[in-house]
């Protein structure tokens, strides 16, 4: 379907692309087997200028938004959804400095991460607070101009291998989710450490670790925005970054549809390739037909995004409920298209099946989309 | 430094026909890319730049076309693109290209080293980058893979060979024809490919250069094509099975039978 993409959108899907298909498809399957961080992906991302996409030009970046971004995510996943994470992380962990980080702290902090040079990361999730984050315990304690952090962050995307971390945690244990503020936090910062690093099912290039911080001193300066805003800081980032998540379910089922067609195709049985069996060309029209709608579905949400709406968490949830749905049933029907082969991992269906389950679980679990749509929906009705 | 940077826009081999008639390439409708051999030719360039700044100029001849091959070679780091165009050339072979290029480089005038690819993937000769050297009366050093040391007045090479390399060292101005073992071309990038859309090669025809119109084109060129055919593909050798002591036997016996 065509998206009537601007030009340079054109040019950073074709490039994205370029990079996913050449450098990244081949390296797929031993970076998932060894669960390696893959440094030289990121580096080619990097003097590729792929990491300032969305970031505005007067910080070094190419000025497009989360369109953008979705583009570069959706053809990185393409090839491999745990890599595309290292990318997209990234993206998560520097939207609260954009949507809500001062002058000083956008000047400080996007350039080098428009460069590539320094990786993000976004910590809200803690043990006892997973769909529940108010449930959060990490405190932050004023005491003159520095903030003093105690509290352990859990599976954090990209920990260890980032430089820059957003991360929130409560200033007013009386005031409940309103006592919450956001922070930066640099790698190296005296008191913060990462726990081992987690074994997965899937997107096992990505690095995913406990962030604990002991007695760790950060300038106030890097407090975002006013003590109090840290939910609404996280909210409003996940809103944002959502569509993010649907990108890379998209990527990931497409990768897989791309691998059951060309099976199909080859793949005899009875005689004839198994996809001129009807049963096998309906299931793949539908995964076509179900990508396609969740790819529009997706890149209307980061249009709205990008276009200023102020109220988008209905959307948004929307976008990553229906991709990250659609992804596990694709990759699923892919998997079941190539029989036993889709089942070993000398192909690379199984992985995509197990890379997308994450989609469903990250960033809000799908229940907690529903809840998220549920709420609006009803709030309008109310509204009316 | 001044680094120009020979490059030659081909049918993409991945997808080569061959007319079964002429026994030539069909080239309508085959994508043309910029010859792979070439493409660590530009990132050596570039990276030489990096190394010891100063500017890399590609330069190409061709139909106008070619000037895409300009822009992606800008995308991937040169500075600026010459499209070297004009029916003259028409029917060049590798003297009369060699020999139009060479009138090219001295009108670019000022330049410390050339780069080519060691071979173009289409005609298969290596002889155009030689040519250069020889039509600019400069020093040449062929099949490259890396370039230990270089300065203003010389550069050491190393000359990959069958059984290892040699090490060269060369005073400069000099051409360099590389090998795939040098480097590994980097990806465009995003600011690179929109430099590349706004860049605008130029473009010199037969009146531009300083050349003998009769050396230019098919009259230039002395080759003359006598038969194009394509070899017969080697049949496949016979494997035999069995214990190590049983094939060898059997290979001793197979290679009695044989004159050798
Ligand atoms: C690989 C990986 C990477 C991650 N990266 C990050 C990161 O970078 N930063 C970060 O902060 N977090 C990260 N997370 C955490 C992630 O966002 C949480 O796992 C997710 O929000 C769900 O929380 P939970 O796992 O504690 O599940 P729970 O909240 O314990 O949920 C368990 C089940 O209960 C359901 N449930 C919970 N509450 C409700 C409800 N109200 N109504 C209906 N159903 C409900 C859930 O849908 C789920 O099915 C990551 C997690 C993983 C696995």
């Amino acid at each position: 379907m065509d998206y009537l993409l601007t030009e340079q959108q054109t040019m950073i899907r074709d490039l994205a692309r370029k990079i996913a298909q050449e450098k990244i498809k081949p390296v797929a399957a031993h970076y998932d087997e060894t669960e390696e961080f893959a440094w030289p992906i990121m580096k080619i991302l990097a003097d590729s200028d792929l990491f300032g996409v969305y970031l505005p030009e007067q910080y070094g970046g190419l000025g497009g938004g989360i369109m953008d971004m979705c583009l570069v995510t959706e053809e990185l996943s393409r090839a491999c959804g745990g890599i595309a994470l290292g990318y997209a992380g990234t993206g998560l962990g520097t939207l609260p400095i954009l949507l809500h980080g001062s002058e000083e702290q956008k000047k400080k902090y996007l350039p080098d991460i428009a460069k590539g040079k320094r990786l993000a990361a976004f910590c809200l999730t803690e043990a006892e607070a997973g769909s529940d984050a108010g449930a959060m315990r990490t405190s932050a304690r004023k005491e003159g101009d520095k903030y003093i952090l105690n509290g352990t962050k859990q599976w954090i995307t990209n920990a260890g291998e980032a430089e820059i971390y957003t991360v929130i945690a409560i200033t007013d244990k009386t005031k409940g989710i309103r006592g919450a503020s956001a922070f930066i936090v640099e790698k190296g910062a005296k008191g913060m450490e990462f726990g081992k690093k987690e074994k997965k099912m899937g997107i096992r290039a990505s690095a995913t670790r406990e962030v604990i911080f002991t007695d760790c001193e950060i300038p106030a300066a890097n407090l975002i925005s006013k003590e109090g805003m840290g939910f609404i800081v996280a909210l409003k980032t996940l809103d944002t970054s959502r569509p993010g998540v649907a990108s890379q379910a998209v990527g990931i089922a497409q990768g897989a549809l791309d691998c059951a067609l060309d099976y199909s195709r080859t793949r005899v049985q009875f005689g004839q390739p198994i996809s001129s069996f009807q049963a096998i060309q309906h299931m793949l029209a539908d995964m076509a037909t179900q990508l396609e709608a969740a790819r529009a579905l997706t890149y209307a949400t980061a249009r709205m995004s990008d276009s200023g709406a102020k109220a988008m968490s209905k959307d948004s949830a929307m976008s990553k409920l229906f991709a990250s749905e659609m992804a596990m049933k694709v990759t699923t029907d892919a998997v079941q298209i190539m029989g036993g082969y889709g089942y070993m991992r000398d192909y690379p269906a199984e992985k995509f099946m197990r890379d997308a389950k994450i989609t469903q679980i990250y960033e809000g679990t799908s229940q907690i989309q529903r809840n998220v749509i549920a709420a609006n929906l009803i709030k309008e009705t109310l509204k009316k | 430094m001044n680094i120009i940077v020979c490059i030659k826009q081909v049918p993409n081999t991945t997808d080569v026909r061959i007319d079964p008639v002429t026994n030539t390439l069909i080239r309508d409708g085959v994508e043309s890319v910029i010859n792979p051999f070439d493409a660590y030719a530009i990132e050596e360039a570039v990276r030489l730049k990096e190394r010891c700044g100063g500017k890399v100029t590609a330069l190409t001849m061709g139909p106008p076309q070619a000037e895409n091959a300009l822009k992606e070679a800008i995308s991937l780091g040169c500075d600026e693109g010459i499209l070297v165009s004009d029916r003259k050339f028409a029917g060049s072979d590798t003297w009369a290209t060699s020999y139009t290029l060479a009138a090219a480089i001295k009108k670019i005038g000022d330049y410390d080293v050339i780069l080519c690819g060691k071979q173009a993937s289409d005609g298969d000769t290596a002889q155009v980058g030689p040519g250069i050297s020889a039509h600019l009366d400069i020093p040449q050093v062929t099949y490259v893979k890396k370039i230990r040391e270089i300065d203003e007045k010389t550069a050491k090479v190393e000359r990959m060979t069958e059984e290892g390399y040699d090490v060269v060292e060369t005073p400069l101005p000099c051409l360099l024809t590389v090998v795939k073992e040098i480097n590994t071309p980097r990806m465009p990038s995003l600011k690179g490919l929109m430099r590349a859309k706004a860049a605008k090669p130029l473009k010199w025809t037969a009146d531009d250069l300083e050349a003998d119109p009769a050396a230019l084109g098919l009259d230039g060129s002395p080759t003359r094509v006598v038969k194009i055919f394509t070899p017969e593909t080697r049949k496949g050798g016979e494997l035999i099975s069995g214990s190590s002591a049983e094939v060898a036997k059997e290979l001793a016996e197979l290679l009695k039978g044989e004159v050798i």
